[in-house]
C-alpha cells in the first residue's frame, strides 16, 4: 500500500542524519576570550596563568577555562560583559610587556570539525563589531591616472623629438597640447592614437595646432575597475594586519567597499587603518655630506634627514627615484646562500628602466626604501567635538609620516627584479613585502556609513531570536497535535527536521546568521507547517468523500502537491528579490527565507510521507486514520 | 478535532462587493496616512547619529537608556561598547543637527555622571539612505513582476491581477498602519512588508489553485458558486495556516526585542491583512474580470498534472 521502497527510507534517514551533524556545532557556539600576549621583554609562562588566574579569583571573574595557546595565554569565558571587565583588569595589573586582546573561541568538539562541521557564522547584529561602508574617491583615482598618461605623454614627445609648446592637465581633466606646426601636430596626433590608446583625441577648436584628449569611457570604467580592484586588496591586507577573525570586505555597487569587523571594538584603530594612505619611496643615501653636520646645521640642498625604524637619522636625497606603485609583486624569502631574510621585489616597466639605469651608476652606494603615510584626523576642540569648517563639513588635520625602513648597499646593476637584504628577521620580511604588495590605496576613500554593535547587545540578540523562535515552534507542535492528532505529531516531527536540516544547510553553505535570518528560520517553521496543513485537509476531505483511509492518503498527498509548489514558488520569488536587491542584514533574511522553502518542501512532503508510511502504510485493512 | 466542518458552501461572492468596499475604504485609509504622516523611516534609510561615551567608571547601558528616555530622548539606543565605561547612544536624526545634538546629550549625562568624555560622534550618510529606500522600492516592483509573469504562465492573466492587486492592497495597508502609528520603519521592516508580497499571494494561489481544480471538476454552477465552493473548501486550511504562522509572529513580537518588533510587528498585520485580501478581494476581482469555464478547461489538456 502507501510504502516507500527501503531505498528511499534509508535515502531520508541518511539526509536527515546528516543534517543533525552539521547542525550540531551551532549548539556549542564560541566562548568570548581574552588572549595574552608577550610583546617584547616579557615571556609568556606557567607564571603568567597563575598570575592571571589569581587576578581573576581576586576580582571574583568566573573564568570557565585558562591554558596556554600556540601564541600565549587564552583565557575562556561564559558571558561578553565578564571578558570585557577581565581583559581591562589584566590590561592594567599585568603591566607592559604584554599585550592583551578580545577574542572568540570556538567551543565545539573536535571530532565534528575534523567532519568538516562548521558552526554558522555569526553576523555583526549577532556578534557585535563594526560595519563600514566606505566610497572610493572616483575622481582623484581618475585624476591620478591622467597625471601618470600626462608624464608618459610627455616623455614619448621628447622621445621623438616632437616638440610641445605646452602639454599639460586641465583641472577638469582635458590634457591640452601644443605644437608650432601642423605636421608636429599630426605626428604628435599619430603617437597618440597609436600608443594612448586610453585618449580620445580632438583638434583643438581655435588653434589648428591644439590638440585636446580626454580619457574615453572604456578606459574610465576600466581605471575605475582597477581602482576598486586594488582598493579591495590594499583594505583586505590591511584588516589582515588588525587581526579581526573573520572579517568581510566586499564591493558594493561601481565605488563602494563594504568592511565588516566582527569583534572589533577598538573603531578608532580600525578606521585609522583602513583609510590609511601609505606608500613607498624609494631615495638614494647620500654618502657625500655627513651625516653629523647635516644634524647639527642642518640638511644641505637637495638632501633631507629622515629616521629610520630604529629612530636613528639617516641623509637622503630628495628625489623619488620611483615609488611603490611601480612595485608589481613583493614576497619574503631566505637567501639560499646566506640562510638572511630577504624580499624580492618585482617592478613594472617604468620602474624597472629607472631602476636599471640608476643601480648601474651607483654600485657600492645606498639605496633607502622610505615608508610614507599620510594620516588624517577629524579636527577637534577642547571637549572633543569635531570642528566644522564655514561650509559645514568636518575640518581634518593630515599629518606625514615617513620613515626608512630599510637601506641596503647597491651590490650590482639590477633590473626589474632584485632583491632587499639586511632586513633582520623573516617576520619583518614578511611585513614588509605585506606591506609593499598591499601598497597604497589606488584612491583615497572616505567613510559614508558605519554601524556598530556591541558584543553585549549581539549576545542580546542571539538570545532573544532563539526563544522566540523556540517558543512559536512549541506553539505549533502543541497546536497542530491537538488538531491533527497522530499526523499532527508526525508533522511536528517533520516541523523539527525542517529546522535541522535548514540550519545544517545555512552551516555548510557558511552562511552569515543575522537577526533578520532568524526571523526567517521562524518564518519558515511558520510557512512550512503550511504544506502539511494543505496535506492533511485534502487528506481529511478524501476521508469525507468516504474513500478508503489508504486511498485517501496516497490522493491527499499527490493533489497538495501541485498547490504546495505553485504557492512557494511565490514566495520564493520574494526571497530571490530581496537577495538580488538587498545588502547586509536584509540578504541574510532572504538566504534563510530561500533555503528555508527548499528544505520545507523536503520535511513537509517527503519527510511527512515517509512518518505517514511507517505508521500507516503496512496495514492492508486500515480501518481508519487519526486525522 | 475539527474547526470547519461545513456542509453546504457559504456564499462569499454575494457579498463580494461588501467585502471589497471594506477593503477600499482600508486603503483608502492606509493611502492617507502615508500622504499625511508618512513613513517613520529609521536611521537605516535618514541617516543618523552615533555617539560614543567615555564613563570615568563601568557605568551600564540601561541607567543611561533610562536617564535619556526620561529627557525626551525616546529613541536612544544605548550599549556598552568595547570596556564596561564605554557607552555608545544612538538616536535617529532628520537633521544634520548632529553635533548640537551630541553636546546636548553629553551635558545631560555630565550632569549626572561628573567626568564623562565625548569620544567620538558618527553619523550614517543620508545618501546611504536614499538609496536603500531607491532599493526597496525596486525590489517591490521586482517581485510585484516576478509574481505577475509566474502566475500568468501557470494560471491566466486574471488571476495574475487579481493576486497582485489584492497583494498591493495588503502591502499597502501594513505601510498605512506603519505611517499612521508613527512606528519606526527599517530595513528589517522592509524585509518583513516583502515577505508579506510573498506569503500574501502564496496564500492567494492556494484559493486560486482550488478555483481552477473546480472549474475543471464542476460540469455545473455559475462562477460566483465555484468560487465559494472553492474558497470553503480551502477556509480550513487558510485559517490554520494563518493561525500556526501568526503563533510563531507572535511569539517573536512578545519575545524577539526591540530588532524583531518592528518585522513582527508588520508581518503580523500582514498576516491578517493578506487572509483577508487573499479570500475576498483577489478572488472577486477575478470573477468581475470575467473569468469563465472556458479560460480555463481550454488549457487543461496543456496544463493538467499527471
Amino acid at each position: 500500500m502507501n510504502q516507500y521502497p527501503w531505498w528511499k527510507n534509508a535515502f531520508i534517514g541518511l539526509i536527515v542524519v546528516l543534517g543533525l551533524i552539521y547542525a550540531l556545532p551551532n549548539l556549542y557556539g564560541d566562548n568570548p576570550a581574552v588572549e595574552i600576549q608577550a610583546t617584547h621583554g616579557a615571556r609568556v609562562n606557567d607564571a603568567t596563568v597563575a598570575r592571571v588566574r589569581r587576578l581573576l579569583a581576586a576580582a571574583h571573574l568566573p573564568y570557565k577555562h585558562i591554558g596556554r595557546v600556540a601564541k600565549g595565554v587564552q583565557v575562556r569565558f561564559r558571558r561578553a560583559g565578564v571578558q570585557m571587565r577581565a581583559r581591562d583588569l589584566i590590561g592594567q595589573k599585568l603591566g607592559p610587556g604584554f599585550h592583551t586582546a578580545l577574542a572568540l573561541a570556538p567551543a565545539d568538539p573536535s571530532w565534528l570539525r575534523a567532519l568538516g562541521a562548521r558552526p554558522m557564522y555569526l553576523g555583526l547584529d549577532l556578534r557585535g563589531g563594526v560595519h563600514f561602508l566606505l566610497r572610493v574617491d572616483m575622481h582623484a583615482a581618475l585624476h591620478k591616472a591622467l597625471v601618470e598618461d600626462t608624464r608618459a605623454l610627455r616623455r614619448a614627445l621628447r622621445h621623438r623629438h616632437i616638440r610641445y609648446r605646452e602639454a599639460r592637465l586641465t583641472k577638469t581633466g582635458v590634457v591640452k597640447l601644443r605644437f608650432r606646426n601642423a605636421a608636429q601636430t599630426h605626428e604628435a596626433r599619430r603617437l597618440m592614437t597609436q600608443r594612448f590608446t586610453d585618449l580620445a583625441v580632438t583638434s583643438g577648436s581655435h588653434n589648428p595646432n591644439t590638440l585636446r584628449a580626454v580619457m574615453t569611457p572604456a578606459a574610465i570604467a576600466a581605471r575605475q575597475h582597477y581602482a576598486l580592484e586594488q582598493n579591495l586588496t590594499a583594505l583586505r591586507r590591511r584588516v589582515n594586519e588588525l587581526g579581526v577573525a573573520a572579517p568581510v570586505i566586499q564591493q558594493e555597487g561601481q565605488s563602494r567597499i563594504v568592511v565588516e569587523l566582527p569583534g572589533v571594538e577598538d573603531i578608532a584603530r580600525a578606521k585609522e587603518i583602513l583609510g590609511r594612505t601609505a606608500t613607498l619611496e624609494i631615495h638614494m643615501v647620500d654618502s657625500k655630506n655627513s651625516l653629523a653636520t647635516a644634524v647639527s646645521n642642518g640638511a644641505p640642498p637637495g638632501t633631507r634627514i629622515y629616521d629610520n625604524r630604529h629612530g636613528q637619522p639617516i641623509l637622503l636625497y630628495d628625489r623619488v627615484l620611483y615609488s611603490g606603485d611601480d612595485i608589481t609583486n613583493a614576497s619574503a624569502g631566505v637567501d639560499p646562500q646566506t640562510g638572511q631574510p630577504v624580499v624580492n621585489i618585482t617592478l613594472n616597466g617604468r620602474g624597472a628602466a629607472i631602476n636599471a639605469r640608476v643601480t648601474r651608476r651607483n654600485v657600492g652606494q645606498r639605496m633607502a626604501v622610505v615608508y610614507v603615510e599620510v594620516q588624517s584626523h577629524l579636527k577637534r576642540n577642547d571637549q572633543g567635538v569635531p570642528i566644522r569648517g564655514p561650509d559645514g563639513r568636518r575640518e581634518r588635520v593630515t599629518r606625514k609620516i615617513e620613515r626608512v625602513i630599510t637601506a641596503p648597499v647597491i651590490r650590482e646593476a639590477l633590473g626589474g627584479s632584485f632583491q632587499i637584504t639586511g632586513i633582520g628577521s623573516v617576520r619583518q620580511a614578511r611585513n614588509l613585502s605585506l606591506l609593499l604588495r598591499a601598497g597604497a590605496l589606488a584612491a583615497p576613500v572616505s567613510i559614508i556609513a558605519e554601524r556598530t554593535v556591541g558584543p553585549s547587545l549581539g549576545a542580546a540578540n542571539i538570545t532573544r531570536g532563539f526563544y522566540a523562535t523556540l517558543f512559536g515552534f512549541l506553539a505549533i507542535a502543541v497546536f497542530i497535535t491537538v488538531y491533527y492528532r497522530t499526523f499532527g505529531v508526525l508533522a511536528a516531527i517533520a516541523l523539527a527536521t525542517n529546522v535541522v536540516l535548514l540550519v545544517a544547510v545555512l552551516s555548510v553553505l557558511q552562511a552569515t546568521l543575522t537577526l533578520p535570518g532568524i526571523a526567517g528560520i521562524a518564518l519558515t517553521v511558520g510557512m512550512a507547517i503550511d504544506a502539511n496543513v494543505l496535506i492533511f485537509e485534502r487528506i481529511r476531505e478524501e476521508l469525507r468523500n468516504k474513500n478508503s483511509p489508504q486511498a485517501a492518503i496516497a490522493t491527499g498527498f499527490d493533489k497538495a502537491m501541485g498547490t504546495i509548489v505553485d504557492s512557494n514558488m511565490t514566495t520564493f520569488i520574494a526571497g530571490l528579490a530581496l537577495f538580488w536587491l538587498g545588502s547586509g542584514s536584509v540578504r541574510g533574511f532572504a538566504v534563510t527565507l530561500c533555503l528555508g522553502i527548499l528544505t520545507s518542501l523536503f520535511s513537509a512532503i517527503v519527510v511527512t510521507r515517509a512518518l505517514v508510511n511507517a505508521v500507516y502504510g503496512r496495514r492492508r485493512r486500515l480501518a481508519r486514520v487519526d486525522i | 478535532m475539527e474547526f470547519f466542518r461545513i456542509k453546504r458552501d457559504l456564499p462569499f461572492m454575494r457579498y463580494a462587493r461588501t467585502t471589497v468596499f471594506v477593503s477600499l475604504v482600508l486603503f483608502a485609509a492606509a493611502v492617507a496616512a502615508l500622504v499625511a504622516r508618512g513613513l517613520n523611516l529609521n536611521v537605516d534609510f535618514t541617516g543618523g547619529t552615533v555617539i560614543e561615551l567615555q564613563f570615568k567608571a563601568a557605568t551600564p547601558a540601561s541607567a543611561i537608556r533610562r536617564l535619556l528616555v526620561t529627557h525626551h530622548y525616546r529613541h536612544a539606543r544605548v550599549e556598552n561598547y568595547g570596556t564596561a565605561s564605554k557607552v555608545l547612544i544612538r538616536l535617529p536624526t532628520r537633521a544634520t543637527k548632529g553635533k548640537a545634538l551630541a553636546v546636548r546629550v553629553l551635558r545631560l549625562v555630565s550632569a549626572h555622571y561628573p567626568g564623562t568624555n565625548l569620544r567620538s560622534v558618527e553619523y550614517v550618510g543620508p545618501e546611504v539612505g536614499s538609496e536603500l529606500a531607491d532599493q526597496g522600492a525596486l525590489a517591490l516592483l521586482f517581485v510585484a513582476l516576478g509574481i505577475t509573469i509566474y502566475l500568468t504562465v501557470r494560471f491566466e492573466w486574471r488571476f495574475a491581477v487579481g493576486a497582485i492587486v489584492a497583494t498591493i492592497h495588503d502591502v499597502v495597508i501594513v505601510l498605512g498602519v506603519f505611517a499612521f502609528f508613527h512606528i519606526s520603519f527599517s530595513l528589517t521592516v522592509l524585509a518583513a512588508v516583502l515577505a508579506v508580497l510573498g506569503y500574501s499571494v502564496n496564500d492567494t494561489v492556494v484559493v486560486f489553485d482550488r478555483i481552477r481544480e473546480n472549474f475543471r471538476r464542476m460540469r455545473t454552477g455559475t462562477t460566483a458558486e465555484i468560487i465559494d465552493s472553492a474558497i470553503t473548501r480551502t477556509l480550513s486550511r487558510t485559517v490554520m495556516t494563518h493561525l500556526l504562522t501568526q503563533m510563531m509572529v507572535l511569539s517573536m513580537l512578545f519575545l524577539g526585542g526591540p530588532v524583531l518588533f518592528g518585522f513582527a510587528l508588520a508581518m503580523t498585520i500582514g498576516i491578517v491583512v493578506g487572509t483577508y485580501g487573499s479570500v475576498l478581494v483577489a478572488s472577486p476581482i477575478v470573477m468581475w474580470l470575467g473569468l469563465k469555464r472556458e479560460d480555463l478547461v481550454a488549457r487543461k489538456a496543456a496544463a493538467e498534472r499527471p
